[in-house]
């Protein structure tokens, strides 16, 4: 997911995946340390927690429409775990253990039966909706239907069989998701085996909405959840408010614990600047993960004053520039290991925040992610750790290439730090011979514009950026770089390089089947892939970015989760 | 003979009455209006300084003035020191440039936010500004005339097909309307024909040739009507008896008579446009990165307001200079080419005259 701007992927079908991956990736993130805070501890505070009070949050914007089966947004999506459940979640804790799987409104993760393709889950009974409505089992017919009938990323689940029928006109999955109300059963059945249907179901847009919700979007109108909060109201232009739901009851504290505030108010609107020191005044709780705070006024949070307040976590995401490998002249492998060669990466770090808020980077799967295994060819010194450009290579392999002198158009967004990324690309495109120059857009249009095959001839080198759905190696391997997610005159192609090497995207193939019956060896294959795709190059990696979390002085109880990044109502406020 | 001898000496004594040329009068009330002297004399020191940016560039030893600088260092009192300065504490969160030197050979004013020289951007951004800025005005202002001379000549449907081709340009907003067309712009990454012309998207001429668009109704309307108060005219029907061509009538006869109009109006468009031109490039669509204009800069200062307010303040100083400067002329313009200004001095002279 590319949180920066709130979007809609399509991220293609016809995957052949199995449930493993699941435990597998808790088990390779485990072992890297995945999510460590760098300022402060990610388990819960010392001291007793209290319950009662208003946490206020502070967004420079909104997230758009708040219908849990459109909005891609980390924003909504960290109140969405709050206020409804799945059948399954990512566990509800802060560190390595919040990347593990939990049932939440099943009893247990089923195995799979079918050769892959049936999993049966058991309805937990006696859980109500904010509404005072019962959890049926046919309820989620209602929720995995409304993902086809309201526009959205329906890609997650058209696995599903009776998916491929399905249009914003009409969806039926009687023979794909079977509900058995009276003995609280659901069944999904897929036309193949999914190794990663566990992270999908734990994503928000598969959280259970009342069978009776509209088919159609709900806009502002977030339909009634399971979890300890309701949506109050939403106003895009003013605030979110999230109270207490009275139905709710604790059913597996690792899934869905009880949260601590009464009341939770995201407002929208402000600058970042004052949102920060709002919060530093102690008038709200929290400055919006998601929100960067401005370069100077990081500074001041280096006070000793603030040490307690500011959280800083590394995240599974990568920031890059990718280039576009159909046209010249970087449809010439030399010309894209080049500027590979060129990139500056130390200027890249120091424009994110210095190297204390991102880490150089080479290759596509970020550190502390599953199959991870450093590596680096595009620098001067080892392959493991980027030490610096190496300057005569790459200026030797545009000679090699034949593309010197070409001209070069850096597309990125014209916020303060896509504009310096494009500067800084271009100096090092400049600076090995090439004629570059900038085109800057507004992030809404930006991201689309470089999706969308019809622009192939607009740009050359296009900054993005992308941080997991859920902790799965394809989720940047195959989604970001195999060749069935190129979606030719579609604004939503996240493979935006537009890059396809039959030789890789075979072995991705094979890397998802071999899941199902040696993930050692799927892993390492991933592996394989990741270095193999960095030599190919179809990106300049810049860097792997860290997240700030700045708590007003008053907020406790601070975890922070690898998936949903802070767990805003197991936050506790002191008087 | 005695009549005769007494006339002689009354011509004598009657002082010749000089033709009064009118642009030698407003050039008169003009020079005697100090205020408005001052204000051109700051702006051609503003233009001279732009103009004199390679120089200053090459005095602070700054041959890349649009290079992004990060990692490079530079020598305060004797020591070396990192252009961008990582933050302290234990958390040493973010990078922030160095701040001014007031030495005019080192970062005077300090480095933006990607290291470089905000003294050598201030001058080269100004150079930009000017350029955008007068052009603009300049090709405003001269198609605003020809368009409003062909409505108010020929009148009727060519009067109602210009004037409302006018009327559809001004009911967008200004800025939304340079903003919309400059973001479609941006996106021809291989440029756009301009005529004869290839404008390249990062080119100076999008953002000159775009506000010059949007601005065109606002000098066409007040010109038109002088046009229409013109266009019948005793002089205007003497000149078509005599056989002259629409061509020569509207450039020769009825041009010098609404000229003064649009030379009053041509300082206040410079005015508007560079104001224009600094929020177009504040918000991105104006000059495009690398280059640099002052609306440029003061974007890239935002973020550094309370630790390097310079990088936003100085070119702030420099918009408010030079539209002040222009504003305070184009008052003295008006005042001297008005007719009403023209009374005033001519009841000024009398008095003058009869106190004498």
């Amino acid at each position: 997911m590319r949180h920066i701007v709130p979007k809609v992927v399509n991220l293609g079908g016809g995957k052949a995946r199995f449930a493993g991956l699941a435990a597998l990736t808790v088990l390779a993130m485990a072992a890297a340390g995945c999510g460590t805070s760098t300022s402060s501890s990610n388990k819960p505070a010392a001291g007793t927690p209290v319950s009662g009070g208003t946490f206020t949050i502070l967004a420079n914007s909104a997230f758009g429409v708040a219908d849990p089966a459109q909005n891609y947004t980390l924003e909504e999506w960290q109140l969405l775990i709050d206020s409804h459940d799945g059948l399954v979640t990512f566990a509800k804790t802060g560190g390595v253990a919040g990347t593990k799987i939990v049932p939440d409104l099943a009893t247990s993760i089923p195995l799979p039966t079918n050769g892959g393709k049936t999993y049966t889950f058991t309805i937990r009974r006696g859980i109500k909706f904010s509404n005072g409505q019962v959890l049926k089992p046919s309820d989620f017919v209602t929720t995995f239907e409304r993902q086809f009938t309201v526009p959205g990323p329906t890609s997650f689940y058209s696995g599903i069989v009776g998916a491929s029928k399905c249009s914003t006109k009409g969806c039926n999955l009687s023979q794909g998701v079977v509900a058995n109300d009276s003995n609280y059963t659901l069944t999904i059945n897929l036309t193949a085996p999914d190794p990663e249907l566990m992270d999908q179901l734990s994503l928000p847009f598969a959280f259970a909405v009342p069978s009776n919700t509209s088919t159609k979007l709900t806009g502002n109108n977030v339909p009634p959840g399971t979890g300890p909060y309701m949506w109050k109201s939403y106003n895009p232009n003013t605030e979110a408010v999230l109270v207490r739901n009275p139905y709710f009851h604790v059913w597996s504290k690792i899934a869905q614990p009880n949260g601590y505030p009464n009341e939770i108010i995201e407002k929208y609107g402000l600058l970042v600047s004052n949102e920060v020191t709002e919060v530093q005044n102690g008038q709200a709780n929290e400055v919006f993960d998601g929100d960067q705070i401005p370069s100077d006024q990081l500074t001041t949070l280096n006070s000793p004053t603030y040490a307690s307040q500011v959280h800083v976590n590394t995240l599974t995401a990568d920031w890059y520039m990718a280039l576009n490998t159909q046209r010249p002249p970087f449809n010439n492998l030399k010309a894209r290991q080049a500027i590979n060669y060129a990139a500056n990466r130390t200027a890249y770090v120091k424009i994110a925040g210095g190297p204390s808020l991102a880490v150089p980077a080479c290759q596509i799967l970020p550190p502390n992610y599953p199959s991870y295994v450093a590596y680096c060819p595009y620098t001067t010194g080892s392959q493991t750790v980027w030490s610096g450009a190496n300057l005569a290579k790459a200026k030797a392999l545009v000679k090699a290439s034949g593309t010197l002198g070409d001209k070069v158009v850096v597309n990125s967004t014209n916020d303060q730090v896509g504009t310096a990324l494009a500067e800084q690309m271009v100096a090092d495109l400049n600076s090995i011979g090439y004629k570059a120059s900038t085109q800057l857009l507004t992030a809404a249009a930006q991201y689309p514009f470089v999706q969308n095959s019809a622009n192939w001839g607009k740009w050359g080198v296009a900054w993005s950026a992308w941080y997991q759905d859920y902790p799965a190696q394809s989720d940047f391997l195959n989604v970001l770089l195999g060749c069935g997610t190129i979606h030719k005159n579609s604004d939503a192609s996240p493979n935006i390089a537009a890059f396809c090497d039959p030789a890789i995207e075979k072995q991705i193939n094979q890397a998802e089947t071999l899941e199902a019956t040696n993930p050692t060896q799927a892993a390492a294959l991933w592996t394989t892939i990741d270095h193999e795709d960095t030599n190919m190059a179809p990106w300049v990696d810049m860097y792997n970015p860290k997240q700030i979390d700045f708590l007003s002085k008053n907020v406790h109880g601070y975890s922070w989760n690898p998936q949903w990044y802070i767990l805003i109502d197991q936050l506790w406020l002191s008087k | 003979m005695a009549a005769v001898a007494e006339q002689a000496s009354l011509t004598e004594l009657r002082p010749a009455v000089a033709g009064r040329n009118p642009w030698a009068l407003a050039w008169r009330r003009l020079r005697s209006n100090r205020i408005a002297l001052a204000a051109l004399g700051l702006f051609i020191l503003i233009v001279v300084m732009s103009l004199a940016a390679p120089l200053y560039a090459h005095y602070a030893h700054d041959p890349n003035p649009f290079t992004p600088n990060l990692n490079g260092t530079t020598v305060i009192n004797g020591k070396t020191t990192p252009i961008l300065q990582q933050g302290g504490g234990i958390l040493k969160l973010g990078e922030t440039p160095i701040g001014p030197t007031w030495d005019l050979h080192n970062y005077f004013l300090g480095a933006d936010g990607i290291g470089r020289d905000v003294g050598v951007l201030l001058l080269y951004g100004g150079r930009a500004s000017l350029q955008i800025g007068i052009v603009s005005a300049v090709l405003c202002c001269i198609g605003a005339t020809i368009a409003a001379l062909f409505a108010g000549f020929f009148g009727g449907v060519t009067d109602a097909v210009i004037s409302r081709i006018m009327d559809i340009i001004w009911a967008f907003p200004v800025l939304l309307l340079a903003i919309s067309i400059s973001t479609e712009l941006l996106t021809h990454s291989n440029g756009f024909q301009v005529g004869p012309l290839h404008v390249s998207a990062s080119s100076l001429w999008v953002p000159t040739l775009i506000i010059a668009l949007v601005f065109v109704p606002y000098v066409y309307r007040p010109v038109r009507g002088q046009v229409l108060s013109v266009v019948n005219k005793e002089f205007v029907e003497a000149a078509i008896a005599q056989g002259s061509s629409n061509f020569r009538i509207m450039f020769s006869d009825i041009l010098p008579n609404v000229v003064s109009t649009v030379i009053v109006l041509l300082p206040l468009m410079i005015a508007n446009t560079i104001f224009t031109e600094a929020a177009l490039s504040y918000l991105s669509v104006g000059v495009q990165p690398p280059n640099v204009s002052w609306g440029v800069i003061i974007s890239n200062g935002q973020e550094l307001l309370y630790t390097r307010p310079w990088v936003s303040l100085a070119p702030g100083i420099m918009i408010v200079l030079t539209v002040l400067a222009l504003n305070v002329f184009g008052d003295g313009v008006r005042d001297a080419l008005d007719p009403r200004a023209k009374l005033r001095v001519g009841t000024g002279e009398a008095a003058a005259g009869s106190g004498a």
